[in-house]
C-alpha cells in the first residue's frame, strides 16, 4: 500500500499481478478491495470478472466482464481502504484521521501508541505517517478483533509497521517497557481518563495525546484528568461538507437580441407586440452542497505533556 | 533521543534535530506570546532580540531548553529578561475553587459593580515604582488585587478573567513551540491568511491525507501558498522520496515557508525545483537548463521575511544555517519521474487557472495515482471537476469543504467557542485512471 515497498508502488511500470491488492472501484460509494489470484472471478451486478484478465494490466485500468460492464482497478491506498475495511467496529473516517495525524505532528520515525485498535482504520494512517523508520503499537482487548486487524495488516502491507496487542488499555494502561518513549498517543476508548494516566507516563515531554470520544460527557471528564499532568488542552470537531457538481441548461430571456453574445443556440421569436425577443439557452457547471452529510462522528481533545 | 545543546554538537546531530525536543543555537522556533495574544517566528542566537510592549528581551536564554517551555517576562536590574517558569499555570490557586464551582451555585454577581474608574487606586507610576525596587510581574498582580476594591465582589470566573488580564499586561509569558506544519499553518492562518491563500490546518491535513503523502514517494505540487505545501510534504517524507515544486514560467514560486522549519540537510535535499516546462518536455537543450539554474539561483538568495516580522531581529551570523532546500531537479531525476510517474500532486494555485494545469500535469502522475487540489473559490474546481469527468481523466471525484469547530470545555461550562474560523478552502480529490482504454 505505501511507496516504501519499492517492488509494488505504483509507477508507469508496474502492472497489476498475481497476488496483489486491488481495490475495484464500480462507483465512488461502491468499492470492494479484491486480492488478485489467477484462476478467481469477481461477480457483482455488472457480471463475472476472470481475475486472470486482470493480471498484466496497469494500476487504473478499465476492466470488462463477461457481460461488457465494467470496474476499475485502483491501487489501494489508506484513504480508499478505509472505504472497503470490514466494519468490526464504528471506524474514524477520513477528515478525523487527518486532522488527527497533523495535530498529534506524527512524522516519520515516531513512535505512537494507539487503543483501541478497532477495525485498524486510523491505524493504517498512523502506519503511513510514521514509516518508513517509526512504529504503531496498537492494542486492543478483543482478542478477536486484533487478530483480524493483523490479518487485515499482513494484507495490506503494513505488518511490519504496526505491532497489535490484546490489552485492555483502561484496565491496565500501557506496557512499561513504553515508559518515556512515546511521541503521540491515541485513544479511542468509552471512559479514556482511566487510561490518561498511563499516556502521561508513556509520553515523551512535550508528546502529544489525542483522545476520540462521541459523547460531549466523555469529553468533559477527560479533560478534567488531564488537567494534572497535561497542557494546550484542546477539543475539536472536525466535519466535510462535499458538492456536487452539475451543468445546468437555462434559458434567458433578453428584450433586444442585438446585444447577445451568447453563442447558444437562439430562438428568435415574434411577439405580440411586433418586437423581436430572444430567447437562449446556456448551461454552465454549477455546484451545490450535497444534500446530506455526516452531522457528528466524534470530539477530539488533543493535549501536551507538561 | 539525544539532544544537543551547544552548538559543537551541532553538525553530526543535524538528524537529530527535527524531532529534537530541545532548542539549539541557530534554531528556528515559534513563540507564542500570551496564549496565542501574539505569534512571532525566530531564529534563537545570543543576539536575537524579542520586543514585546516597548521592552526588547534577549531570546538567548531560551537556547537548549526544551520544546514547550514557558517563559515569564520580568524587569531586573540588568534591564528586561525572559525567565524559564517550571510552572506554567500563574491562575493556579483559582482552578480549584473554580472546579468545585461547578455544582455549587455561584452566590455573587455582579449587580453592585459601578463601571466609575476608582475601584483600583494603584497609579501607573506606583507600579513603575515597585518594579524599580525589583517587584516581580506576579507581585505586581497581587499589589492589585489587593488593591482593588472590587475583586472580592466579582464571581470567581470573572476574577479569573481579571488575573488573567493582568498577567498578559505586567508579567507577559512566551510559550516556545517546534515549528512544524501545524503550527505554521495555524499561526499563518492566524497571522498572514492572505499568503497562504486562507489554507486552514484541518485543510492542510486532508490535502495530505488525500494525496496519500508517505515516505518514499515522489509528489509533484504546485505551490503558490509561501512553500506551506513543499514544507509539509517534505516533513511527511523525512528525509525519503522527493517533494518537486514546479512552477510555470520562468521564476519559481516564494518557499520562504519552507525555511521555518527545521529541516536536516537530509530533508532538504529531497525538496527540488522544476519548471512544469521540463517536466512536460520530451527532451531538454542544454541552454535551457542554465538558464533555468540562474533562476533559480537568485531566487534562493532573497527572502527571509517571516522571522523578521513582530520585531524579532534576524541574528547577523547563523550558527547553524538553514541547509538549501529547493535546488533544480538534476536532469536525471527528471528522467526517472517521466519513466515512473510522479506518486501523487497536490496544487494549492489561486492564481492559476485550475483546469488548464490540472490538465496539463495529470498525464505526469503514475496510474491510479491520487491527487489533490485546494481553492479558496468553489468555481474553478467544479469546473475541473467537470471536465475530468467529460475527458474520462480521473475517477472517485470530490469536492469537500471541512468545516472545524472548537470547544470550551470547563466544568458546567462547555460550549462551542464563540469564535471561529468560517472557511478554510475547499479541496477537489480524485484518482487518476489509464487514458488509453
Amino acid at each position: 500500500m505505501l511507496a516504501n515497498d519499492l517492488e509494488k508502488r505504483i509507477s508507469f511500470k508496474r502492472s497489476i499481478s498475481n497476488g496483489d491488492l486491488v481495490i475495484v472501484y464500480e462507483k465512488h460509494d461502491s468499492m470492494k478491495a479484491v486480492t488478485v489470484s489467477e484462476g478467481s472471478v469477481l461477480q457483482n451486478r455488472f457480471g463475472v470478472f476472470k481475475h486472470s484478465d486482470w493480471i498484466g494490466n496497469p494500476f487504473g485500468s478499465k476492466v470488462f466482464s463477461n457481460k461488457g460492464g465494467f470496474v476499475y482497478l485502483l491501487a489501494p491506498t489508506p484513504e480508499l481502504w478505509t472505504l472497503v475495511l470490514s466494519h468490526r467496529t464504528q471506524i474514524l473516517y477520513i477528515a478525523d484521521i487527518s486532522f488527527v495525524i497533523m495535530y498529534l505532528e506524527i512524522v516519520p520515525g515516531c513512535l505512537v501508541l494507539e487503543s483501541g485498535t478497532g477495525s485498524g482504520s486510523l491505524t493504517t494512517s498512523l502506519a503511513r505517517a510514521v514509516a518508513p523508520t517509526g512504529h504503531v503499537y496498537t492494542f486492543d482487548f478483543h482478542d478477536q478483533r486484533a487478530g483480524s486487524a493483523r490479518d487485515d495488516f499482513e494484507r495490506t502491507g503494513l505488518s511490519s509497521l504496526i505491532s497489535v496487542g490484546v490489552r485492555d488499555i483502561q484496565g491496565e494502561g500501557f506496557p512499561d517497557e513504553f515508559t518515556g518513549l512515546a511521541d503521540s498517543v491515541f485513544l479511542d476508548l468509552p471512559q479514556p481518563w482511566l487510561a490518561i494516566p498511563s499516556v502521561a507516563k508513556m509520553l515523551k515531554q512535550d508528546g502529544t495525546l489525542c483522545s476520540f470520544s462521541p459523547c460531549i460527557e466523555q469529553v468533559q471528564r477527560s479533560c478534567e484528568t488531564l488537567q494534572t499532568c497535561f497542557t494546550d488542552i484542546r477539543t475539536f470537531e472536525v466535519l466535510l461538507r462535499t458538492y456536487e457538481v452539475r451543468e445546468e441548461k437555462m434559458g434567458t430571456f433578453h428584450g433586444d437580441g442585438n446585444d447577445s453574445n451568447v453563442s447558444l443556440p437562439c430562438k428568435r421569436r415574434q411577439c405580440s407586440d411586433g418586437s423581436y425577443v430572444v430567447s437562449t439557452t446556456i448551461s454552465s457547471v454549477m455546484a451545490r452542497p450535497c444534500g446530506e452529510a455526516r452531522g457528528h462522528t466524534g470530539y477530539l481533545t488533543f493535549a501536551r505533556l507538561k | 533521543m539525544s539532544s544537543s545543546t551547544t552548538s559543537e554538537n551541532n553538525a553530526t546531530s543535524s538528524n537529530n534535530m527535527m524531532n529534537g525536543r530541545k532548542t539549539w543555537e541557530g534554531c528556528s522556533v515559534l513563540l507564542d506570546i500570551n496564549d496565542g495574544d501574539r505569534l512571532v517566528f525566530a531564529r534563537l542566537s545570543n543576539d536575537a532580540k524579542l520586543k514585546i510592549g516597548n521592552k526588547n528581551y534577549s531570546l538567548q536564554p531560551l537556547i537548549g531548553c526544551a520544546f514547550g517551555s514557558v517563559f515569564q517576562a520580568e524587569s531586573g536590574p540588568q534591564g528586561p529578561f525572559l525567565f524559564h517558569s517550571l510552572t506554567s499555570s500563574l491562575q493556579g490557586n483559582n482552578t480549584e475553587e473554580i472546579k468545585d464551582g461547578q455544582v455549587n451555585v455561584e452566590s455573587r454577581d455582579n449587580r453592585a459593580l459601578m463601571d466609575n474608574n476608582t475601584a483600583q487606586s494603584l497609579t501607573g507610576d506606583d507600579i513603575e515604582a515597585m518594579r524599580r525596587q525589583g517587584a516581580r510581574g506576579n507581585e505586581i498582580i497581587e499589589a492589585l488585587i489587593a488593591d482593588s476594591a472590587t475583586f472580592e465582589r466579582k464571581t470567581s470566573f470573572s476574577q479569573e478573567k481579571y488575573r488573567l488580564k493582568k498577567q498578559k499586561k505586567y508579567a507577559p509569558k512566551v510559550l516556545m513551540r517546534r515549528p512544524v506544519a501545524r503550527s505554521i499553518c495555524e499561526a499563518y492562518f492566524k497571522k498572514y491568511p492572505t499568503k497562504i491563500g486562507f489554507l486552514r490546518v484541518d485543510t492542510l491535513s486532508l490535502l495530505l491525507s488525500m494525496a496519500n503523502v508517505s515516505s518514499n514517494s515522489d509528489v509533484l505540487v504546485v505551490d503558490m501558498v509561501g512553500g506551506l505545501i513543499t514544507g509539509a510534504v517534505a516533513e511527511r517524507l523525512g528525509g525519503t522520496g522527493f517533494v518537486c515544486n514546479s512552477y510555470l514560467g520562468k521564476s519559481p514560486y516564494s518557499m520562504d515557508i519552507v525555511r521555518i522549519f527545521n529541516f536536516s540537510d537530509e530533508i532538504c535535499k529531497r525538496i527540488l525545483r522544476s519548471p512544469i516546462s521540463n517536466l512536460l518536455s520530451q527532451k531538454e537543450s542544454p541552454e535551457q537548463i542554465l538558464q533555468d539554474a540562474n533562476v533559480c539561483n537568485v531566487e534562493s538568495q532573497s527572502n527571509d521575511q517571516m522571522e523578521n516580522t513582530d520585531n524579532t531581529n534576524i541574528p547577523a551570523k547563523r550558527v547553524c544555517k538553514a541547509a538549501k532546500a529547493g535546488e533544480k531537479a538534476p536532469q536525471e531525476i527528471i528522467d526517472s519521474w517521466k519513466e515512473n510517474g510522479f506518486s501523487s500532486l497536490i496544487i494549492a494555485a489561486p492564481e492559476m487557472d485550475t483546469w488548464t494545469l490540472v490538465k496539463d500535469l495529470l498525464p505526469l502522475l503514475s496510474n491510479s495515482a491520487p491527487f489533490a487540489i485546494y481553492h479558496q473559490y468553489l468555481q474553478p474546481l467544479a469546473t475541473c471537476m467537470h471536465n475530468l469527468q467529460l475527458e474520462k481523466m480521473a475517477i472517485g471525484l470530490q469536492i469537500s469543504e471541512p468545516w472545524l469547530r472548537e470547544y470550551q470545555v470547563l466544568p458546567s461550562r462547555t460550549h462551542p467557542c464563540m469564535q471561529m474560523s468560517a472557511f478554510g478552502g475547499y479541496i477537489l480529490t480524485g484518482t487518476k485512471i489509464c487514458s488509453s482504454s
